[in-house]
């Protein structure tokens, strides 16, 4: 396994795990844009674009684009989050040049007037198909409510009212302004001919020009408070919190994670015993989610409406019970245990590696053998832990839930 | 391509058979046995997922807590389901752990617990999981449909429904194990980093004297036409259909899923291009080929605004009879490179190979080669396809939707 890494004149990162002894080869583009980058009122326009950019460019129509990638025999897809956007292929090593002509030609959409209108029916159906999921919307409020004027309150998918106003004229806008070659990276792993790939990007993005792209960093100003939605359809309650958690620049990030698998994890943890195998809920977790400037730590419960209160407050006792239940040598053994084994068995695929190399270049600029990002997982202290534990009791939280009907 | 599938039957009638992937660091295994839902009384639907529920809350020398923390410590990565005609279980770790992972799946195949004080609350969690696909209509479209297609027993959801889960006692459970957890009909597959013949040791030593007489033979499975609709304050209408295709042990069963490819494999599949890309009509659309037994089945979703549900079920239908007019080249170059490409990819991962040949034993009662594979997609041309098509032709439509209105469908009726 070896790292490569290459910057063009352009600006443009190229970066590569190479294992040549991998079956297949894994490449994407990673673009740091996502809502976050939005104002509100394109909001959407992220995501909107990455559906665009299999729509065709000067040299190709959309359905060329779906044609070829269908050609490679690829397993490629895209995704858009709060901070980045994300195109992908999987295809055999020998495919290698005809993956990145077409993954390059991509990033310079034609954007066609036609393809837009409707293509905004698909992300239309996309929110409707959300909007009838009821946790779905407790999480993008939560979302909106944690993080108030902070850029991060900007849903992913937009509105129904946002994407229905939008332009392709604005769309164009976005592009120029975020997808400059100094705000991409293109990532590879398993069975890559690094050489060619740099000379062939090379010559493909030569005309690409840098631009001034930023993002603002702050951190957001949270504020307690209680939300109730009500979604007549659903037979569930589901409850969400968030409170302040370390973002992915943080170090203790990897202590979050631990303390989060010991107490939420979706087995063997303290939320699981205490409610899930009891038959209590259906559902109940901790988890973290972690973007430049901050970070949540999370909350999770659904089940019963009648049986709701008192499950939070189960869980609130739980989570806030550090003091006469401190976590134990054992706990943490199995948490580093669970999670150590869970990114050395990922790290078998390339397809997987992509996202882990990728991900950690495009938000720390660092690389790291999926063995080295165990061992942070490894250095995390009983003591680390029971800290971390123990700020738990003073969070700010943002509480939302949704069911049937206002709970008493 | 090369490739090396070891064979073994224990003297209790148990298959185990090996694929060895020595360049992965992990192991993975499946354990099948005849426990499906289809085998639960019919005053007890819900009773096959909730032994197996209740099997895995301690076992052998390890208490309900010392399973899980067993597996955890191990970094094992685990899962278990229940099908119509099967129960499985099936781990993957790194291969230094196999022995000790190996012993505690055995465990809870042959020395469950059955903690008869854990029964309510798993039959609570069974309750609450059974209520949860209420807000999930994508999810629950498709258990509709199984339900409505194939009939009792053969419909039944591994999620019970609620009378029958009411309705289970300890016994039930304790009984439908032992009747159904035995090594005749069973198998046990392991692929990625092992040695085979310590394997066989292994599975000699937990494995030999497991005992049990193999259940009954179940019937045939005869499609059932129908077109459900369920109301539901929704913006969205769920559409879920199925028609007749040929199941995976018959002879042709690669031109028919060849077919399904074509309609739904890619972004440049058919349903992807007519009903999505060309009219905007949905986000998720798909088709699938679906084998229950002797009953082949193309299952296929959308999900669409009220408004427009009834053009994407008809541009769906319109869809599919659109293979009589005939299969261009690329699309079939396009599918054969898609397979290739799987083929080669599926290397990398021991899970998929263990669960593939498990699967492969229980329906085919062999194993298939990557090259057997490769050869049947070689073999595939635009005129066997259409040919195929007009010999096995989508009838015996159900449909089941889900959201305000239900859609005009002649075809199903």
């Amino acid at each position: 396994m070896q790292f490569k890494q290459v910057t063009l004149d352009n600006g443009l990162e190229i970066i590569a795990e190479v294992n040549p002894n991998a079956f297949s080869q894994s490449l994407g583009y990673f673009v740091k844009t996502g809502s976050r980058d939005e104002t509100l009122d394109v909001a959407g326009v992220s995501h909107f674009l990455e559906h665009m950019l299999f729509k065709g460019t000067p040299r190709r129509t959309s359905a060329d684009v779906n044609r070829e990638l269908d050609d490679l025999g690829s397993q490629s897809n895209a995704f858009t989050s709060e901070e980045q956007t994300v195109y992908y292929m999987s295809v055999l090593p020998e495919n290698q040049l005809p993956a990145l002509d077409l993954l390059t030609d991509m990033m310079r959409p034609s954007l066609r007037d036609e393809d837009f209108q409707t293509e905004k029916q698909v992300i239309l159906e996309e929110i409707a198909m959300y909007d009838d999921q009821p946790p779905y919307g407790a999480m993008e409020r939560s979302m909106e409510e944690f993080f108030g004027d902070h850029p991060l309150a900007t849903r992913v998918l937009g509105t129904k009212d946002s994407v229905s106003a939008l332009t392709s004229e604005a769309m164009r806008e976005y592009h120029s302004a975020r997808y400059a070659p100094n705000n991409l990276c293109l990532v590879a792993a398993g069975a890559v001919d690094f050489d060619a790939l740099v000379m062939e990007t090379q010559s493909r993005t030569k005309h690409w020009k840098p631009a001034q792209v930023g993002r603002q960093l702050r951190r957001p100003v949270t504020i307690s408070k209680q939300i109730q939605m009500v979604h007549p359809p659903a037979t569930q309650q589901y409850t969400l919190e968030f409170s302040p958690g370390p973002g992915y620049m943080d170090q203790s990030r990897y202590i979050s994670r631990v303390l989060a698998t010991i107490l939420g994890d979706d087995s063997g943890s303290r939320l699981f015993w205490e409610l899930v195998d009891k038959g209590l809920a259906d559902a109940a977790v901790c988890y973290t989610y972690e973007f430049q400037d901050c970070g949540v730590f999370g909350l999770y419960l659904s089940g019963d409406p009648e049986q709701q209160q008192d499950n939070w407050d189960l869980i609130q006792s739980i989570v806030n019970d550090s003091a006469s239940a401190p976590v134990s040598e054992r706990e943490l053994e199995l948490a580093k245990n669970k999670i150590c084994a869970g990114i050395l068995l990922a790290a078998e695929r390339p397809s997987n590696r992509l996202f882990s190399v990728g991900g950690s270049w495009l938000s720390r600029h660092q690389y790291e053998t999926a063995a080295q990002v165990s061992q942070h997982y490894r250095s995390v202290s009983l003591d680390d832990v029971q800290k971390a534990f123990v700020s738990l009791v003073d969070r700010t939280t943002v509480h939302v839930s949704v069911g049937p009907e206002i709970a008493s | 391509m090369q490739q090396l599938v070891y064979q073994h039957t224990l003297a209790n009638g148990l298959t185990v058979l090996g694929e060895p992937m020595p360049w992965l660091e992990s192991v993975a295994f499946t354990l099948m046995f005849p426990g499906g839902t289809a085998r639960e009384p019919a005053d007890r639907i819900g009773l096959a997922g909730m032994t197996l529920e209740l099997s895995q809350r301690g076992s052998g020398r390890w208490s309900s807590r010392e399973v899980v923390e067993q597996l955890d410590f191990l970094g094992v990565d685990r899962s278990s389901s229940v099908s119509s005609f099967y129960t499985s279980i099936s781990m993957s770790a790194m291969a230094s752990v196999l022995e000790t992972t190996f012993e505690v799946a055995v465990s809870m195949v042959r020395e469950p617990h059955f903690p008869e004080d854990e029964l309510e609350e798993v039959r609570q969690s069974a309750l609450l999981e059974l209520a949860a696909i209420e807000d999930d209509p994508a999810q629950k479209c498709f258990v509709e449909l199984k339900r409505s297609r194939f009939a009792d027993p053969f419909g039944r959801s591994s999620l019970g429904i609620t009378s029958g889960i009411e309705s289970v006692s300890h016994s039930d459970c304790v009984e439908f194990h032992q009747r159904h957890a035995q090594p005749q009909g069973a198998v046990l597959s392991i692929a990625g980093r092992f040695d085979w013949q310590e394997f066989l040791k292994l599975v000699e030593r937990h494995l030999g004297s497991w005992s049990g007489i193999s259940p009954k033979e179940l019937g045939h499975v005869e499609p059932h036409v129908a077109s459900v609709h369920i109301p539901h304050d929704s913006q969205q209408t769920h559409i879920a259909l199925a028609y007749d295709s040929v199941p995976y042990q018959h002879p042709e069963y690669y031109r028919g899923r060849g077919i399904v490819g074509i309609l739904s494999d890619g972004m440049s599949s058919r349903l992807f291009t007519e009903v999505r890309e060309k009219r905007g009509l949905v986000y998720a659309i798909s088709a699938s080929s679906h084998s229950l037994k002797n009953c082949g089945s193309v299952l296929c979703y959308a999900g669409t605004t009220s408004g427009r549900a009834q053009e994407t079920l008809d541009v769906t239908i319109e869809t599919v009879r659109s293979i009589y007019g005939g299969i261009e080249p690329g699309e079939l170059s396009r599918l054969k490179s898609r397979a290739r490409t799987a083929l080669v990819m599926e290397q990398e991962s021991s899970v998929s190979r263990s669960s593939q040949l498990a699967y492969d034993w229980v329906i085919l009662g062999r194993t298939t080669s990557r090259q057997e594979v490769l050869q049947e997609i070689e073999q595939l041309s635009a005129e066997n396809l259409i040919e195929h098509f007009s010999k096995h032709p989508p009838k015996r439509w159900t449909l089941v939707t889900i959201g305000p209105e239900p859609l005009e469908f002649h075809d199903a009726v």
